[in-house]
């Protein structure tokens, strides 16, 4: 069977018509054409695919498309405004945050995750909020160092 | 193609949707995680549990807690009450997965998959737990230990929806939880182990062991249990427990460790669960995850 749902994806609305087995990943790239997050290992372990819904990570290629109807879901294409990059964004860029780049929109979306629930984090706790994302380019220095920058950032223009 | 998927908000049309041949999803981080490794096909109906308001949250009774099926580990890892009373509970939620893990798997998701290296069955069977399960026929309470059938296999029948663990006080005591684990997150334990003591003055006695990836199912170790009631619960007394807890195990060889190496193991994470749950006692502070604490206590 196929249902009619509605995705909100970034403030916008999406019609879509989904089978049960769909996974929200394939639906955000296939049918959305937001191929900002990545399909890495397709079973929860590499975070190249997280999204926020309802604020809160979830590996969006093992989640259910359907059960994502009606929530608020927030990918990487979410991040800016308009043509100006979010902190986390430019903090990743002016630290070297970013090598091949796979893994970074998954690491973006968990690290404003991170910043939400805990704006000031200490070094141990940015790596445990980002433990569900594999980087195997930059070795993480980089990647702490800028969601550090980026915490002070946001700090500030409060 | 596809099959049939509802997602109600009254705890009544899911179990109609059970009685139906439904099966339930809640986040999914196992039913369907192991669809994407190829373990099982996603089931033909689903009914989907997460938009249930009545089957999630912490209610603090009169003897104890009662937590809903739908409750994450996110939410047991940072509840005040579990982390001050049922300390080990938050030790094993803290540790589960990543943080996507933890916000969307469930404790019910967690039971019912019933890895026997399942984080919160040890710290759950050392405090009692007893599981309410529902059907459209009525409910039932099962004590969790009668809850697990073996590896992957509960004694839930599949009109059955558990709909809340029920926990009683056990006044005074100090818990812990430790695993093996070789990276700090996104990790399965190796081995795992629980400890539940209660003291008066220097002398245990009370004591609940149990262990986790070292058997079919997670399991109270009596033998141990016994040995370190009437100790001092000092270092020989918890090096006791782990040794008799590893000879009571009976683990497997698998990708992650051999059944030598698990058995070796046992007795190292018995005795720092141990050391962990008489220091809680005492008063001392073991930070949570007690896994992190006591890595390398003697």
């Amino acid at each position: 069977m196929r249902y009619l749902v509605t995705l909100q994806v970034n403030r916008t609305s999406y019609p879509v018509e989904l089978e049960v087995g769909r996974t929200l990943l394939s639906v955000l790239r296939g049918e959305l054409g937001l191929t900002g997050s990545k399909e890495g290992c397709d079973d929860s372990e590499c975070g190249a695919c997280m999204v926020l819904i309802d604020g809160r990570p979830v590996n969006s290629c093992s989640y259910l498309a359907l059960q994502a109807a009606g929530r608020q879901i927030t990918t990487v294409e979410g991040l800016a405004s308009g043509t100006k990059l979010h902190p986390l964004q430019q903090a990743f860029l002016e630290h070297g945050a970013v090598q091949c780049g796979f893994c970074t929109p998954g690491m973006l979306i968990s690290a404003t995750a991170l910043l939400a629930a805990n704006p000031d984090p200490t070094e141990d706790e940015i790596r445990a909020g980002l433990s569900g994302n594999l980087c195997r380019c930059t070795g993480y220095v980089g990647i702490v160092a800028a969601v550090r920058s980026a915490a002070a950032e946001l700090a500030n223009a409060d | 193609m596809g099959g049939r998927f509802t997602s109600p908000t009254a705890l009544a049309d899911a179990l109609a949707a059970t009685a139906a041949g439904h099966r339930p999803v809640a986040g999914g981080t196992d039913l369907v995680v192991g669809t994407r490794q190829g373990k099982w096909s996603l089931p033909e109906d689903l009914v989907a549990l997460d938009r249930i308001e009545e089957l999630r949250g912490i209610e603090e009774t009169s003897g104890g807690l009662r937590i809903g099926a739908t409750t994450s580990h996110a939410d047991l890892a940072g509840h005040p009450a579990i982390r001050k009373r049922w300390t080990a509970i938050a030790d094993a939620a803290s540790i589960v997965g990543s943080p996507a893990t933890r916000h969307i798997g469930t404790l019910g998701g967690n039971l019912a998959n019933a890895s026997p290296a399942a984080e919160t069955s040890g710290p759950l069977l050392c405090f009692d737990a007893q599981v309410e399960v529902r059907s459209t026929a009525g409910s039932r309470r099962i004590a969790l230990a009668d809850l697990f059938n073996g590896p992957g296999r509960t004694t839930v029948r599949s009109d059955e929806l558990i709909v809340a663990v029920e926990l009683s006080e056990l006044a005074g005591v100090g818990s812990s939880y430790v695993r093996l684990e070789f990276r700090r997150q996104m990790e399965i334990a190796v081995v795992g182990a629980t400890a539940v003591v209660s003291l008066d003055g220097a002398i245990v006695i009370d004591a609940r062991i149990a262990i986790t990836a070292l058997a079919p199912t997670v399991r109270r170790v009596a033998v141990a249990e016994f040995a370190l009631v009437g100790t001092d619960g000092g270092p020989d007394a918890a090096a006791e427990a782990g040794r008799l807890a590893a000879e009571a195990a009976t683990p497997i060889s698998d990708v992650r460790a051999s059944l030598e190496y698990r058995r070796a193991m046992a007795a190292v994470v018995v005795r720092r669960a141990v050391t962990g749950a008489i220091a809680r006692a005492r008063g001392e502070t073991i930070p949570i995850p007690a896994s992190a604490s006591l890595f390398g206590a003697r």
